[in-house]
């Protein structure tokens, strides 16, 4: 790395010495710039927090009472030495990339981002830089996304099918993000639509926030009558959990399905043994993160967390510079590949 | 094309027999029959072979999808499946041709003739063809010509499938397709049209003799005996005199009918699975049969005098393809015990005694690959018989099958014709460590009910030592090549009460380590006395044995798991093979 290089790794996490500032820092630091609330990203500890506006309150509901400064995309902010804006990243509601400026140079980390389209949060802005830090979660040729639209159509249309044979709808799913998009985009009028109350939470802080969602019942406010026809959206750790066993019908038990990028594989399918697996992603597949870098721009891309390795090799191979931060991101949600670590059992509350 | 790859998909995306019976039904009730015909014989195991190589398309997938090599094969470490691979990273055609011909024009216009054309017309034609399709149909495409058409259907489901379309009973359809996958033969809209063609108004024994061309190859059902538990000083107060029974030998093989009628043969397994052309050389010794003859008996492999164990049998079963060598191997004999037809004449409602005399008679110069089950002589009394039964082990068989003379056959587990016993000697039993657990289907389903046990690899030394091997599991160590470890060695799902597994469950959450897929790793915390019927080696498991029909006899919650029991006490069990 040159010396002058604006953002560097430290112990503590991504560091930009101009600013004395860390992005998403997995260790206590003074300052903290946060590209969103997802728990990989957004730690408790730090003396001071700086995000955006529109994530305020998801990243209150996940970390309580913390000093928090806000910016509104696009807002410029003189820290230090160093000029810092956030920009919308696409991935969950107030997630941002980190753009840094000092002395001509400008730095953009993407923290998670995806290109498709998303009614629960601010589209992805490219942004032009000079060196882009992005993450590569689906850095790989098979991982080319349906369009939502599709998805969301053979959600609903899966759904009307069990309904029709008196069976609930489970999806299993990140509680914060993937929810409120599931949530936003089913057809409400299929069914009564039930959450666990990790997504209940969450449900609020969007709301709060603007996000239109369809109307939801808690587990223990819906007659068993209507359980049959239900759409159930709660985290996977929930769904494996005798939580899910309240569901079971007379037709039978619900049908379980699982909502994320890693199903665009049918050995990730099976092994997670759930009846049915919906491609739905908060990160960018691959043709998104070769579009994502050509639009910033960048001559210089450090990869971070995923498939590092093809990606920079693809990267070199059509003449650009790459490099690596090995960062802690990845291992709580949708990065970690099915099973374990997605059972995150902070995330499951009764 | 369209249809069938859905189809595929819906069968792939399922575990559950009867979401996978309810593809299938969709399927046949709605697809052309020429289309159904191909289906039907690609799931009941009709293969075209490689048409291409895997290389072939290795490249062409490579090239399409405009990736260098290394990242092509990246794609492919990360897939696992070439088939799928291809299918994920070929290029989308953004305005693929509406058409969708189907599945017979496909096979019989684009792929076959693929194996006549050259290297790169072939490659020309692949990429036309390919770029018609959607992933589903790419992904079943490569899977159609690369040989590896694998879809988890068995042909008796597709068997089931088409029976409900038709209307017949299963049994009917799997005697229409014996044969219907051999090469060959190419199945067409005609040969499906028969294959579930309603039935002929009555096609009984009788006129099958009549009309030998139309024999109908019809099982009678199974007679099923009972389980004879108890002590056997009392056998003589439960059972009466010794004179009333016919006692044999009770095999540990596979329970077969064998029917000759007309000009041909049919061998039925117990779940009527029509296994003809699995047993050629049972099938071949029975055309030396007089038509209008039904035999009950046992598929054993080294026939009556020297019978093999179960899981040599196993291997027949399992392989796919009979070669020369697996025949003169595992050479299979059908024992016949009991005889339901003679001259086209249904015989089960005579007694017993009659019934065996009609087979001794019958099977009196019986040709190698049929034999009869002999009976013990009648001086042997009850005492005497309790004592050979201790026997059973050594001699490769189960125990006695008790029979009164006077039964008639009848169905099923009925006790109205009479009675039939199966006195089995107790199992083996070993006390095991819980390790795994999965959680069972339907009823048990989100229950923890499917367990894998493990045994010691050696004794250990003393607690310490066990509390060390306990720690280490819970930090997911890999165990140095002489610690001791626990050693799966068998899996188990019955056997308890419903309050007990309740109560596991509770136990198995409460002790979890961690998680792969839909399998929890347990703490090592529980005993449980696992019995089994019969014990082998193998190569195939990490154990080196495999036991047969294990189940739980009882929670041991008064051993400490110090006191499982080890490989060692297991491979005591086996029986030396000669």
């Amino acid at each position: 790395m040159a010396a002058d290089d604006l953002i560097v790794l430290r112990p503590e996490g991504l560091y930009c010495p101009a600013g004395d500032l860390f992005i998403d820092p997995w260790r206590p630091v003074e300052r903290a710039v946060i590209t969103h609330a997802h728990a990989d990203h957004a730690r408790r500890g730090h003396a001071r927090y700086l995000a955006t506006r529109a994530g305020e309150n998801v990243l209150r509901a996940r970390l309580g009472d913390i000093t928090l400064e806000t910016l509104d995309y696009g807002e410029r902010l003189r820290i230090g030495e160093a000029t810092v804006s956030l920009h919308p990243a696409g991935h969950v509601l107030g997630s941002a990339q980190v753009r840094i400026e000092h002395r001509g140079q400008v730095w953009v980390a993407s923290g998670d981002y995806k290109i498709a389209p998303d009614a629960t949060c601010a589209a992805f802005e490219p942004v032009r830089a000079h060196v882009f830090v992005t993450e590569s979660t689906f850095g790989l040729p098979v991982y080319r996304w349906p369009a939502p639209e599709a998805v969301f159509a053979e959600i609903n249309a899966w759904w009307r099918t069990n309904a029709e044979a008196g069976r609930a709808s489970v999806i299993a799913c990140y509680a914060f993000g993937k929810a409120q998009r599931i949530l936003a985009g089913v057809d409400a009028s299929i069914g009564p639509i039930v959450v666990h109350g990790a997504v209940a939470t969450l449900d609020r802080a969007y709301a709060a926030s603007g996000v239109a969602l369809p109307a939801t019942h808690l587990a223990t406010e819906i007659e068993r009558g209507a359980l049959g026809h239900a759409l159930v959206i709660a985290p996977p750790a929930a769904t494996s959990a005798t939580w899910i066993r309240r569901f079971t019908t007379r037709a039978g038990p619900p049908e379980i399905a699982f909502a994320s990028g890693w199903m665009r594989l049918r050995g990730a399918r099976r092994r997670g043994g759930y009846d049915r697996g919906f491609v739905l992603s908060d990160h960018a597949d691959w043709p998104g993160l070769l579009s994502a870098i050509e639009a910033t721009g960048a001559e210089r891309v450090i990869v971070t967390h995923g498939y590092e390795a093809p990606l920079r090799r693809y990267l070199e191979e059509r003449g650009l510079q790459s490099g690596r931060f090995e960062t802690q991101f990845g291992g709580s949600e949708e990065e970690a590949a099915e099973g374990e670590a997605l059972d995150h059992s902070a995330e499951v509350s009764p | 094309m369209k249809a069938f790859a859905a189809l595929y998909a819906r069968l792939d995306a399922t575990t559950s027999t009867e979401a996978k019976r309810a593809a299938l039904v969709d399927y046949f009730q709605s697809a052309p029959p020429a289309d159904a015909a191909w289906a039907a014989w690609f799931l009941a195991g009709g293969r075209l072979g490689a048409l291409v190589r895997t290389r072939e398309l290795r490249e062409l997938g490579q090239q399409a999808a405009g990736l260098p090599e290394w990242l092509f094969e990246e794609c492919y470490q990360a897939v696992g499946d070439l088939a799928e691979t291809i299918a994920l990273v070929w290029p989308s055609v953004s305005e693929r041709a509406d058409t969708d011909e189907g599945l017979a024009h496909w096979v019989e216009a684009e792929l076959l003739p693929l194996a006549k054309v050259d290297h790169d017309g072939r490659a020309a034609r692949l990429r036309r063809l390919f770029d018609r399709l959607d992933e589903a149909g790419r992904f079943l495409l490569v899977k159609l010509i690369g040989g590896g058409f694998r879809v988890g259907v068995s042909r008796l489901m597709v068997e089931r499938a088409l029976a409900e379309v038709a209307g017949l009973d299963p049994k009917r359809i799997a005697e229409r397709m014996m044969g219907y996958t051999d090469r060959a033969r190419r199945p067409t809209a005609e040969a499906f049209a028969a294959l579930i063609a309603s039935a002929p108004a009555s096609a009984s024994a009788s006129s099958a003799l009549e009309h030998p061309g139309e024999a109908s190859g019809q099982p009678y059902p199974f007679f099923l005996a009972h389980p004879l538990t108890g002590d056997s000083s009392r056998l003589a107060e439960v059972l009466g005199p010794r004179e009333h029974w016919q006692i044999e030998w009770k095999f540990d093989g596979i329970r077969a009918q064998l029917v000759r009628r007309g000009d041909g043969v049919w061998l039925w397994s117990r779940g009527e699975e029509l296994v003809t052309e699995r047993f050629p050389e049972v099938a071949q010794a029975a055309r030396t049969l007089p038509p209008g003859t039904v035999l009950d008996g046992e598929l054993l492999v080294g026939g009556v005098e020297r019978p093999a164990p179960f899981a040599v049998l196993q291997t027949r079963i399992t392989r796919k393809r009979l070669t020369a060598r697996l025949l003169s191997e595992t050479p299979v004999v059908f024992v016949a015990y009991d005889l339901l037809e003679s001259d086209g004449v249904d015989r089960r409602e005579e007694s017993l005694s009659c019934r065996r005399a009609r087979l001794e008679a019958l099977l009196a110069h019986a040709p190698a690959g049929l034999e009869i089950s002999s009976v013990l002589a009648p001086e042997a009394n009850w005492p005497t018989l309790a004592a050979l039964r201790n026997e059973s082990r050594a001699r490769g068989v189960e125990g006695f099958m008790l029979k009164a003379l006077d039964s008639r056959y009848g169905a099923g587990r009925t006790k109205a014709a009479g009675l039939w016993w199966k006195w089995k000697v107790d199992p083996m039993s070993v006390d095991a460590v819980l390790v795994y657990a999965q959680a069972g289907h339907g009823r048990r389903a989100s229950l923890y009910t499917d367990y894998t046990f493990a045994v010691w690899s050696r004794p250990p030394a003393n607690d310490a030592e066990v509390a060390n091997t306990i720690a280490a599991i819970e930090r997911g160590e890999v165990p140095a090549p002489e610690a001791l470890t626990l050693v799966p060695f068998a899996k188990a799902y019955s056997g308890l009460t419903d309050e007990e597994f309740r109560e596991v469950d509770a136990l198995i959450r409460k002790h979890t380590l961690t998680r792969f897929g839909p399998v929890r790793a347990v703490r090592p915390c529980l005993v449980f006395e696992i019995g089994f019927e019969g014990i082998a080696a193998s190569a195939r498991h990490k154990s080196g044995i495999a036991v047969r029909f294990p189940r739980m006899l009882r929670i041991r919650r008064d051993k400490p798991i110090g006191e499982a029991d080890t490989l060692d006490a297991l491979t005591a069990l086996l029986q030396p093979m000669d």
